[in-house]
């Protein structure tokens, strides 16, 4: 069976001034079936790689293979096999759901009546309503949809939760794991690690047009020093950033704010440890918690620094 | 059965526009303003005035009494420096001053305006007649008022073309431009849609709603003027199809690259201004000097005006407006040539 998407050595330099190398060299290979995501903070060169995968982009080195054909020679047949969305695509406000989803199935020559597409995404009750008097996270679904209605076997998704509140982009996830269950294979990109962590079954974690690291987000996570971090506070913040780095398991120390935070291996042997070293000090403990390691903790340590605050920054 | 994708996008592009009221508001409401503004501005009256000033003298009463005999004249009697103040700033055509001790006329008036050299022949010929002139030779008046010799005959056919510029480029040009700026264009390049269906549909639509937007300006000329064509009305409707698709070309060609709503205004606007000026939308183009005659007669809207001019006020064949309809033909099919090559979609 041939991989879904297949790329080596991709490469884009935008011709502006001054030009920009967006991506240096990007390789890949997603199984059918895998639900693989592009995870990096905002400039990292997400957008460019899809839209070259989606063959609306050409790169200026490196080839692209999608399904087991070749942009150069396929992309008729290709285009009938794959659903996108954009990260920003303002479909027709006058036009209605169910218009909307007719259209693009027009388009195709053989996928779902526009009411199955409506179905999939839960909008059948709103088929007659005209998008501009839909939510924002009932847009994106429209979308969504008109990128399920041609029947596609490999869907690409362009950031489909951004800006999008809770239950809505929960119910996105819903709609993609749906998509997947049936044995479609989904390359989305996201700024969020929740939502990475939560759909894909492996994530390319992105920064200035490379790929720092590719795996499960199991395998990533387990590949940090410690998978478990135990963060307290004092009463009076009186302590060094350093404090507690010699405390038995603790593999690394972080301080933000009054807030302390320890990476250790294990929790029930450093956190007894913690609160003997604590008492011993004569100190008072205002906060204590632990939480386990996420894909955020993994882009922190490749890059030292937040995926999110680089989003917003550069937002 | 699964509908047919340039059906489907050019029903959606008539639905959109339809659903925008404000569009299809200023497509009527605009060329029904300028008709009945234009036309009763520019009307032709039966009965003429013509305004005329007496100065105050002992004559100025029996010249008034000789004058207001003819229903034409609205008289004034003036002080004498306000009288001649009035025929400078244009509240009179005439001004007619007696010598108390001769009897004898005196006419001033502006022989540069049309109205003013008429004001005083009539008026010379009123106070010969009352003073007892016969005429010489027999003669009888035929006066010639039949439709199609009016200014609102003259001006319908330029506003046909005018809307249909304004249509082309706004309805083609405009709507493409913000296709792209919404990446709806790019959209759908992620589709199978093949681009000659999508560009036949933008071309198709706006022929779709030339139809009621001609239609309507005829209807209304004929309603509250009395305007028809003198030729025939098939082939007005095949210079208006003809041209529909010409400036259809054109405003796919201006908005081929654009990716601003500024940059396609200020293209439209560089495009559509010389020809509103030059192409006799208002007026003959025969009235710009020699030396702009070609460049004038080249422009797009020009041979549309003309041939729909020569067939509505001449009752012009086919045979005539031939060569319009060619250069018609020839830009439609460059701009749209043109733009297909350097169409971006993204
Ligand atoms: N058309 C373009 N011209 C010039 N630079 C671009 C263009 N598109 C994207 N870039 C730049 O390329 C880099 C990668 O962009 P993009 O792929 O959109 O990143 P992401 O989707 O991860 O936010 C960014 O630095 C962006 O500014
Ligand atoms: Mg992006």
């Amino acid at each position: 069976m041939p991989y879904a998407i297949e790329c080596e050595g991709l490469k884009k330099t935008y011709p502006s001034s001054p030009p920009v190398e967006a991506l240096r060299g990007i390789d890949l290979a997603v199984e059918q079936g895998e639900c693989f995501g592009v995870l990096g903070p905002n400039g990292a060169g997400k957008t460019t790689t899809i839209e070259i995968l989606e063959g609306l982009l050409p790169p200026t080195e490196g080839t692209a293979r999608v399904l087991g054909k070749s942009w150069d020679s396929d992309a008729a047949a290709i285009r009938e096999e794959i659903g996108l969305t954009l990260q920003e695509t303002r479909l027709s406000e006058k036009l209605t759901v169910l218009e909307t989803l007719t259209l693009f199935r027009s388009f195709y020559r053989e996928g779902l009546s526009a009411e199955q597409a409506m179905d999939r995404v839960s909008l059948g009750e709103k088929a007659d309503s005209r998008l501009k008097h839909l939510s924002g996270g009932q847009k994106q679904r429209v979308a969504v949809a008109t990128a399920l209605v041609g029947n596609p076997r490999l869907l690409f998704l362009d950031e489909p939760t951004t800006g999008l509140d809770p239950a809505s982009r929960r119910e996105l996830w819903g709609v993609i794991s749906d998509f997947q269950a049936t044995g479609g294979t989904v390359m989305l990109t996201t700024h969020y690690m929740d939502e990475a962590e939560r759909l894909c079954d492996r994530v390319a974690i992105f920064d200035y047009g490379k790929i720092l690291a590719l795996d499960t987000p199991r395998n990533l996570i387990a590949g940090l020093a410690a998978e478990h971090f135990v963060e307290f506070s004092v009463a009076g913040d009186t302590l060094s950033e350093s404090f507690g780095a010699d405390l038995p398991g603790v593999t690394a120390v972080a301080k933000e704010g009054s807030v302390h935070s320890l990476s250790v291996e294990q929790v029930h042997i450093a956190i007894p440890a913690l609160l003997d070293r604590i008492e011993a000090d004569g100190l008072t403990l205002t906060s204590l918690s632990t939480r386990q390691a996420t894909l955020e903790d993994v882009f922190v340590s490749l890059t030292g620094r937040h995926l999110e605050e680089t989003a917003e920054v550069s937002a | 059965m699964n509908p047919h994708p340039f059906w489907q996008l050019l029903i959606c592009r008539v639905r959109e526009t339809w659903r925008t009221p404000e569009a299809i508001f200023w497509v009527f409401i605009f060329p029904l303003v300028m008709i009945v503004a234009l036309g009763l501005a520019f009307r032709s009256d039966r009965v003429e005035t013509i305004l005329v000033d007496v100065e105050q003298g002992a004559l100025s009463e029996s010249i008034t009494a000789s004058l207001q005999s003819d229903e034409r004249f609205k008289v004034t009697v003036s002080p004498v420096g306000e009288a001649q103040r009035r025929l400078r700033v244009g509240k009179t055509e005439l001004v007619i001053a007696a010598s108390d001790v001769t009897g004898e006329y005196n006419y001033t008036f502006d022989p540069t305006r049309p109205g003013s050299l008429l004001a005083r022949n009539s008026a010379d010929d009123v106070l010969q007649t009352a003073a007892g002139r016969k005429n010489v030779v027999s003669t009888s008046d035929v006066e010639m008022d039949e439709a199609g010799s009016r200014y609102i005959d003259f001006l319908i056919p330029g506003l046909i073309g005018m809307g249909l510029m304004g249509g082309g480029l706004w309805g083609v040009g405009f709507a493409v431009t913000d296709m792209r700026i919404r990446q709806l264009l790019k959209r759908y390049m992620g589709t199978p849609m093949k681009r000659p269906h999508f560009l036949a549909a933008m071309m198709g639509s706006r022929l779709l709603f030339m139809i009621p937007e001609t239609l309507f300006i005829l209807f209304i000329a004929w309603l509250l003027f009395g305007v028809v064509s003198q030729g025939s009305y098939l082939l007005v409707g095949l210079i208006v199809i003809i041209a529909s698709l010409q400036f259809g070309g054109i405003g796919l060609l201006v908005a081929s690259r654009a990716k601003t709503v500024e940059a396609v205004s200020g293209l439209m606007n560089l495009v559509m201004v010389p020809m509103w000026i030059g192409s006799g939308i208002f007026f003959s183009p025969d009235r710009f000097p020699e030396i702009a005659q070609p460049v004038i007669s080249l422009l797009p809207l020009t041979p549309v005006i003309r041939s729909l001019r020569m067939v509505m006020l001449e009752g012009a064949g086919l045979l005539a407006v031939a060569p319009s309809l060619l250069l018609i033909v020839v830009w439609g099919s460059l701009s749209f040539t043109i733009a297909i090559v350097t169409f971006r979609w993204d």
